[in-house]
């Protein structure tokens, strides 16, 4: 016997692993789950361990004091040698983990594998998706800069407008009356200790169920789960048609762990670390905060819903969603597991990639906020002033002046948050411009108080300028029968 | 079974260890909870609360709105710059003064003062007030957040010391009614002015003019 088998001996006697573990490597499964489909869960393992490991690391030079934060993230960044390149695999590594997790929630869902008997491996992984979300908003505040300041203002915004308990719940959240250092350090907590060892724990609950229970098996159209048969037919299934686990499906997770692990590195060394951006200096207000990727859907949500459903929403809605994942296994807990049959469920995730898709995209140039330098910064085009008259010319003037731009654009310049001007003429007759511009309206401020009759005069004149070349504009036909002007 | 009534010496032992321990942990448990919950129990009776002055008299020019910034009065030696908070001061006229918060009524983002368009604007989500700070448009269900002041020899001072938020505007702690809403929707203009306006101000209850 070698030495090493010798040693390894000794360490088996006293440890008695090894036999568990290779029945756990060796035990069988149905040869058609070694499916590249059946990767996602083992490739958010392996993120979360590099997630592990990345953060120790970090927490090496990493100061979690208010004051003192974002100067041992310029240090991890400029000065320690290599720093950037773990901050960028911590924070690469938690998009793509947010991803995967993303991912692998869905194959299951679409593969019926939270059916019977896994209702419990399910519902263990919404916590887990849960936690996975609660890691990465902690980590965007521990990146101490601007954005995580205000993100932790709107954070407290949408937990102070729970009824009853939510000013307490406020000062819980931040430790205090205001966003300080106590906020990181909670924060700071959360992130490195509660939560990475509730994860831990319910990793190991997580795998050690997909053990017991045996990997779901390749949906077949027609094949219904039946309580009082299916383990039977599993059994039958893995004897007849098993393989083992190691090495004859390890192979393709092996390989898929190693991938995404290079793509992480591939990213952190091609975009490098994400921030910090400014100082979390509150006097500091020409910021426009932004949360991280997998928030911004909500960011865009919050903007485009209507201010009396945005409290209902913000509270109901995650009550609704965790309610409905977790009621999910007992609700279909049986039947036919294919998506091939089970249209319903396709179009689900279908309506929700979409719906999730389109606010991240949209969020990607916030058509709702102004634009708040397109007053000073965007001239009006020459197209608009050609042939103008004195009085339209000032009208512009005017408009650029009062910071119109800011929310309304001209030629493609400008804000997005009130309808381009272009041809607003066609729209608006003289009188409703005025209109318009005095009292406000359908989301727009009344500017009354704000420009001089002189200077409202100046500015409709110019707006009734803004129409294609030969269309005419809008007037009042009533005007017309009565003979009078316009 | 023949012991079904019968306790024996070490099953009594055990229950008396499993008692012992609760014992000891709801006696712990009360230190714990009430540290884990200070942070809220301090502030249930205003305790973050006191007057700050945030600038001379002089340093507001009438008419104008101006961004002044004052130190939390709950500092922790590990805060940083975090305790150095914004407000807009408009003064309106004389010892009149509106303070508003930095924190948009929406979510809480920073508003930025637009003297030429009149408008506080928020770069979040697009939430806009006008200058007495009542809402104008976008998202935010309410005007701006207003901190109760005092002019004292020369000193506008004001009443802060907690972030306020929707669910706990507290920085109007004093006002029994916020400004939303106090805006006259009939407006009326004066020529020659820029941003001349005259009306009745619900928060003051008279008759006045601002430049």
């Amino acid at each position: 016997m070698g030495v090493i088998a010798q040693i390894g001996q000794w360490f088996d006697q006293r440890l008695q692993l090894a036999a568990p573990v290779r029945e756990a490597a060796e035990h069988p499964v149905p040869r058609n789950t070694a499916s590249w489909f059946y990767v996602f869960g083992s490739a958010a393992l392996t993120v979360f361990l590099l997630q592990l490991v990345t953060g120790i690391m970090l927490a090496l030079i990493y100061v979690p004091s208010a004051g003192e934060a974002w100067s041992s993230l310029q240090a991890l960044n400029h000065d320690v040698t290599l720093g950037w390149f773990i901050r960028a695999m911590h924070g690469w590594g938690s998009n793509f983990m947010v991803a995967i997790v993303l991912i692998h929630m869905v194959q299951v869902f679409l593969f019926g594998a939270y059916k019977f008997p896994r209702e419990l491996t399910w519902i263990v992984g919404v916590f887990l998706l849960l936690m996975t979300l609660g890691m990465a908003f902690s980590g965007q505040v521990l990146r101490f800069d601007q954005d995580a300041y205000w993100g932790l203002g709107i954070g407290a915004s949408i937990a102070s407008r729970v009824p009853i308990i939510g000013p307490a719940a406020v000062k819980l959240m931040l430790g205090g009356p205001i966003i300080a250092g106590a906020t990181l350090s909670r924060f700071f907590a959360l992130h490195v200790f509660v939560i990475p060892g509730m994860l831990i724990g319910f990793v190991g609950l997580h795998v050690l169920m997909v053990l017991k229970l045996g990997i779901n098996e390749w949906p077949m159209p027609g094949r219904l789960v039946k309580k009082t048969t299916y383990v039977a037919e599993y059994h039958e299934l893995t004897k007849r048609n098993g393989a083992p686990f190691v090495p004859y499906a390890v192979w393709k997770d092996l390989f898929f762990a190693a991938f995404i692990l290079l793509a992480i590195a591939a990213c952190a060394v091609y975009f490098g670390p994400f921030g910090p951006t400014g100082r979390p200096d509150p006097t500091i207000i020409q910021t426009a905060p932004k949360p991280d990727y997998f928030f911004l859907w909500l960011y865009a949500l919050l903007s485009l819903l209507p201010p009396s459903m945005e409290t209902p929403a913000l509270l109901i809605g995650p009550v609704v969603v965790i309610i409905g994942l977790l009621l999910l296994p007992f609700l279909s807990g049986e039947g036919e597991k294919s998506w091939r049959r089970r249209p319903i469920a396709v179009l689900t995730i279908l309506l929700v990639a979409t719906t999730l898709g389109t606010l991240t995209h949209l969020s990607g140039f916030t058509p709702w906020s102004p634009h708040m330098n397109a007053w000073s910064g965007d001239p009006v085009p020459q197209q608009f002033l050609h042939g103008s008259t004195a009085l339209e010319r000032q009208g512009a003037l005017v408009f650029q002046v009062k910071q119109c731009r800011n929310c309304h654009s001209l030629g493609e310049s400008g804000g997005q948050r009130g309808p381009a001007l272009d041809s607003v003429a066609l729209r608006l007759t003289q009188d409703q411009l005025i209109r318009q511009v005095i009292q406000g309206g359908g989301n727009m401020p009344a500017y009354g108080k704000n420009l001089s009759p002189a200077e409202t005069t100046a500015l409709v004149a110019f707006l009734e300028t803004l129409h294609p070349v030969g269309q005419t504009p809008a007037h009042n036909a009533a005007l017309d029968r009565g003979g009078s002007k316009n | 079974m023949s012991n079904d009534n019968t306790i024996s010496r070490r099953g009594l032992l055990m229950k008396i260890g499993i008692l012992f321990n609760g014992l000891v942990a709801t006696a712990l448990a009360v230190p714990i909870v009430r540290f884990l919950l200070s942070s809220v129990t301090r502030g249930s009776v205003n305790a973050y609360l006191s007057w700050i002055p945030v600038g001379r008299v002089a340093d507001f020019p009438e008419g104008e709105t101006r961004l002044a910034t004052f130190r939390n009065p709950n500092v922790m030696p590990t805060d940083g710059k975090t305790v150095d908070t914004p407000c807009w001061v408009r003064r309106v006229e004389g010892n009149q003064f509106q303070v508003f918060a930095i924190n948009c009524a929406h979510l809480g983002c920073p508003v930025r003062w637009f003297p030429q368009s009149g408008l506080f604007m928020c770069p979040c989500h697009g939430g806009a007030y006008y200058r007495d700070g009542s809402r104008a448009s976008g998202p935010p269900e309410r005007g701006l957040f207003e901190y109760p002041y005092k002019v004292e020899n020369g000193l506008v001072t004001i009443q802060a010391g907690e972030l306020p938020t929707p669910g706990s505007p507290t920085a109007s702690l004093l006002k029994k009614k916020m400004p939303c809403g106090a805006r006259n929707d009939l407006v009326s203009i004066e020529g020659g002015k820029l941003s001349a306006s005259s009306g009745t101000n619900p928060l003051f209850g008279k008759k006045k003019t601002w430049v």
